[in-house]
């Protein structure tokens, strides 16, 4: 079996004032990704296609976009998984404005992560003094594996075909970023008067998640988005808003393993 | 000509990778309004590819380590080349800025008593890189990016704008460096996503814009790396130094093709792999050179001890220097000794239990097993040379960061020259982003604040002249000034790949006279078709304009590579002649630098022996003696020049 074959692709085209997808005979051999055959395609037919892309290896989370409509990295998405009799279309993330072709405005990503305030350093613990252990730092760790590409962001049905929410939702990736926060061992929001549990609840949405757990499976990460920082996050938050008491015992349940 | 905007800052940083970022948190801090301009969105630079971590002298995992063993380290690694002043900086200051990070919110991987953890690395006497797995560039942009953000919050509380004292212009691209006389007064810029161009004024630009690595065919670098930083330091008249070392990383991905470069961290090694050939030997014990006999381990036995032991015995050959390891690699393959893809095998299934490796080693795990289809907890890797990283760069100084000769530039990270000498240890690139980025920072805030009796003003024609520099491609079909012979207008693409495949073939990993001559004919040539590449479409979000314009950059960087590399008859660190194969204790005392031959791009560019660049030769500093005093006598006979030691 020969290793090269031409492909057949749709890819959107267009920008803001409106486009349509576009069909393309492509060739693709052994090992390649979808990005690779974007690139062919630039280098062959279409010189000024845009396409949003750094590293080409899952660790910069440029190139987001939607693959038969599912939200995927066009460099870690292998040519394998398809048939070659498979049309494979190429459109833009849904959830937001067009630039142009499959560039997006991720301009929203960025509003929302300044909405978050930052990490509040201890007091009276010097550069070079923090100790925290292991256990402590797994948790907050895995948030910060994020790439930031987005997917979750848009593939989240808050916001994806609800425009209107944008305003008040900060999205999957910020939610995590609070939860991030709120689970660092040494973060001293709390002490300047700042409770990160209530500002999900009531400043970043996070009532308008009912954990469909969407997020969870785009993630290119494996991040249990979901399970390990929504929902976590979702039960300190109605603990504190709730029942102060409920809270304080989950605190000092904080590092049993089965939370 | 056309109207463009213009906006006005204290300080300009062009990049935000790891040393950029650092250098505006600095310069903001110490009140300049600061402007960040990167061809790519805020938090995806090159940083993030980092993987191993970042080497600082803490001593958290051996109380033995200290900034003189660091800096000893990296000079032997650089192989006495190095700005000496740079890397004893470097050596002293990187714990410092590796602590601060932890302010910043940074969670680095733990030791047993909640200190930062350090790991094993190429050519680190101790385990010295504090990391977060095999993650720690994203680690590192992602806290640097944050704290932005909290500068931000801060101002936006005080000014009621986010943007009034720090703003970061994202997927925007700096063509050129403005100047009135001598002196910078801001940067030509065009955004991606319009093709609008505009000018950003001030008299201090840092540069921090990484490396060159997409003029190679076969490299572990992304599109970004064009050497846009290199080029716009010459084009504004600093010159480059030691532009002939450039380090070939040992272990890249070789199959499948298109993921041919794509790194595989050195901690694979650090934390226990091996490299085995096609009859399954660990070769490299035969490829331990003099200066590291007594350093590395002569046998399996007491290289695998040395895991567990490393106060007894001595680490195994797999982590010598990054050169040498991939000279090794390239020996075996070339003598028929090669994995099936033209690599060599990197095992770390049989040296660990598949739960340690993919915890410990997770991108890595992850990496192959999506884009290669091999689990590497049950099968050895193939893996090659991939170019990787370039240590010349513009010539600074030591401890002010400021570019030689153009008052108000400044540069600092991969695009900076000296640091690294000859060679980078893994681990130094990203402790020398924080300890550099932050001097460029401090000392640029401090030349803005400093210029009395006014700024230095942008001229109007300068300006005309970058747009219509800038908008050639789009009349790339009509008659070329400086002759025309009838060819067609040329794909950037194509031209693209061909100046890849001269310089990966001809100026690769080892180097042969006849092909650099014919590499610097060759680029001649490609500087006439670059002229001709031209673009369809319009200036939307563009990418065949883009890699037009970034033709310039690698074209002029590529040829200082090659005509360095020429010079230097001699092989040390990311420079090896097969004809010169010795390392040359005459040489040490040699600094390339690089100029533009004729600034205004006249008819010489075309000529394969004047072209671009005028490189001099310049005798380096005398090493300081107390920074002598920390080497044994008997091992500076062997880098020192025969001048140096009767001194």
């Amino acid at each position: 079996m020969s290793s090269s074959y031409e492909a057949r692709f749709r890819v959107w085209r267009g920008d803001v004032g409106g486009g349509a997808l576009e069909d393309f005979g492509v060739e693709v051999n052994e090992g390649e990704v979808v990005l690779d055959i974007i690139h062919r395609l630039q280098a062959t037919q279409a010189p000024d296609l845009a396409v949003r892309w750094n590293c080409k290896a899952g660790k910069c989370g440029s190139c987001s976009a939607e693959i038969n409509g599912r939200p995927r990295l066009l460099c870690m998405t292998r040519m394998s998984v398809f048939t070659r009799e498979e049309t494979v279309t190429v459109t833009p993330l849904r959830a937001f404005p067009v630039v142009r072709d499959l560039v997006t405005d991720v301009g929203f990503n960025y509003t929302k992560a300044r909405e978050v305030p930052a990490f509040v350093p201890p007091g009276g613990v010097g550069p070079g003094e923090y100790r925290m252990m292991q256990e402590d730092v797994d948790r907050p760790q895995e948030f910060r594996k994020c790439i930031e590409c987005f997917l979750c962001q848009d593939t989240c049905h808050v916001v994806r075909d609800h425009e209107e929410n944008k305003t008040a939702f900060a999205g999957p990736r910020f939610l995590m970023r609070v939860a991030e926060l709120d689970m660092h061992p040494l973060d001293a929001a709390g002490e300047s008067g700042l409770d990160r549990r209530r500002t999900a609840q009531d400043e970043h949405g996070l009532g308008y998640c009912n954990i469909t757990k969407c997020c969870t499976e785009v993630c290119p990460e494996g991040i249990r988005i979901t399970d390990n920082a929504l929902i976590p996050l979702k039960e300190r938050a109605a603990d504190r808003k709730y029942d102060p008491l409920v809270w304080l015992g989950s605190k000092i349940r904080r590092r049993s393993p089965g939370e | 000509m056309s109207v463009v905007d213009r906006q006005e800052w204290d300080v300009v940083v062009v990049g935000a990778g790891g040393a950029g970022l650092r250098a505006a948190v600095e310069a903001r801090e110490r009140g300049a309004r600061t402007a960040v301009i990167c061809k790519s969105l805020f938090g995806k630079a090159h940083t993030v590819m980092a993987e191993g971590g970042i080497a600082a002298a803490m001593g958290n995992v051996n109380s033995g380590d200290n900034w003189q063993v660091h800096f000893r380290d990296t000079l032997r690694g650089g192989k006495f080349l190095n700005q000496w002043r740079m890397a004893e900086l470097h050596a002293q200051e990187a714990p410092d800025r590796v602590w601060e990070l932890e302010t910043w919110g940074a969670l680095f991987d733990r030791t047993q008593d909640g200190r930062i953890s350090q790991r094993n690395f190429g050519g680190h006497e101790y385990p010295r890189l504090a990391h977060v797995g095999d993650r720690t560039g994203l680690e590192l942009i992602r806290t640097l990016q944050q704290k932005i953000v909290s500068l931000q919050q801060e101002d936006f509380a005080e000014t009621g704008d986010y943007e009034s004292r720090l703003k970061v212009y994202q997927e925007c691209t700096v063509t050129r460096i403005l100047k009135e006389g001598d002196r910078v007064c801001g940067t030509f810029c065009y955004e991606r996503e319009s093709g609008r161009f505009f000018v950003l004024e001030a008299p201090s630009v840092v540069v921090a814009t990484g490396g060159i690595g997409k003029s190679f065919k076969v490299t572990s670098n992304s599109w970004e790396y064009t050497g846009d930083g290199h080029a716009l330091a010459l084009l504004a008249g600093a010159p480059l130094l030691n532009m002939e070392f450039v380090q070939f990383h040992p272990t890249g991905m070789v199959w499948p093709p298109s993921v041919k470069g794509i790194l595989v961290t050195e901690s694979v090694r650090g934390d226990g792999g091996v490299l085995r050939n096609s009859e399954g030997k660990r070769f490299m014990f035969d490829y331990i050179p003099d200066v590291f006999k007594e350093k590395y381990a002569q046998s399996e036995e007491e290289g695998d001890r040395w895991y567990e032991d490393p106060d007894h015995n001595r680490r195994p050959p797999e982590l010598l220097p990054r050169d040498e390891v991939a000279r090794a690699i390239n020996s075996e393959v070339k003598a028929g000794r090669g994995s099936p893809h033209g690599g060599v095998f990197l095992d770390v299934s049989t040296r660990m239990p598949a739960e340690v490796i993919r915890r410990r080693l997770p991108s890595m795990y992850h990496q192959f097993k999506e884009l290669a289809d091999v689990d590497i907890t049950a099968e050895a890797m193939e893996v090659g040379p991939t170019c990787h990283y370039v240590m010349g760069g513009i010539a600074v100084d030591s401890d002010t960061a400021a570019a030689r000769g153009v008052p108000g530039l400044f540069a600092a990270g991969e695009v900076a020259g000296g640091m690294h000498g000859s060679n980078r240890l893994g681990g130094n690139s990203l402790s020398d982003l924080l300890v550099f980025g932050r001097r460029a920072g401090l000392h640029a805030a401090r030349y803005a604040a400093a210029l009395t009796g006014g700024r230095p003003a942008v001229d109007g024609a300068q300006v005309d002249a970058a747009a219509a520099e800038a908008l050639r491609p789009f009349s790339a079909e009509g008659p070329v000034s400086g002759g025309d012979d009838g060819r067609p207008p040329e794909n950037p693409y194509t031209v693209h790949q061909a100046l890849q495949q001269a310089m990966n073939d001809l100026v690769g990993i080892i180097r042969r006279e006849p092909e650099m001559v014919e590499a610097l004919e060759r680029l001649a040539d490609l500087r006439l078709r670059a002229r001709r590449a031209g673009v369809e479409g319009h200036r939307q979000f563009n990418p065949g304009w883009h890699l037009a314009l970034d033709l310039r950059n690698m074209l002029l960087v590529s040829e200082c590579v090659a005509r360095a590399a020429l010079e230097r008859t001699e092989s040390r660190g990311g420079h090896t002649r097969e004809d010169h194969p010795g390392m040359d204790r005459a040489w040490r005392r040699v600094n390339l630098l690089c100029r533009l031959a004729d600034p205004t791009g006249g008819p010489a560019a075309t000529d394969p022996v004047r072209g671009q660049i005028d490189l001099v030769r310049e005798t380096t500093e005398p090493i300081r003696p107390d920074l002598l005093a920390l080497f044994e006598k008997e091992e500076l006979v062997k880098y020192l020049a025969e001048e140096e030691l009767h001194e």
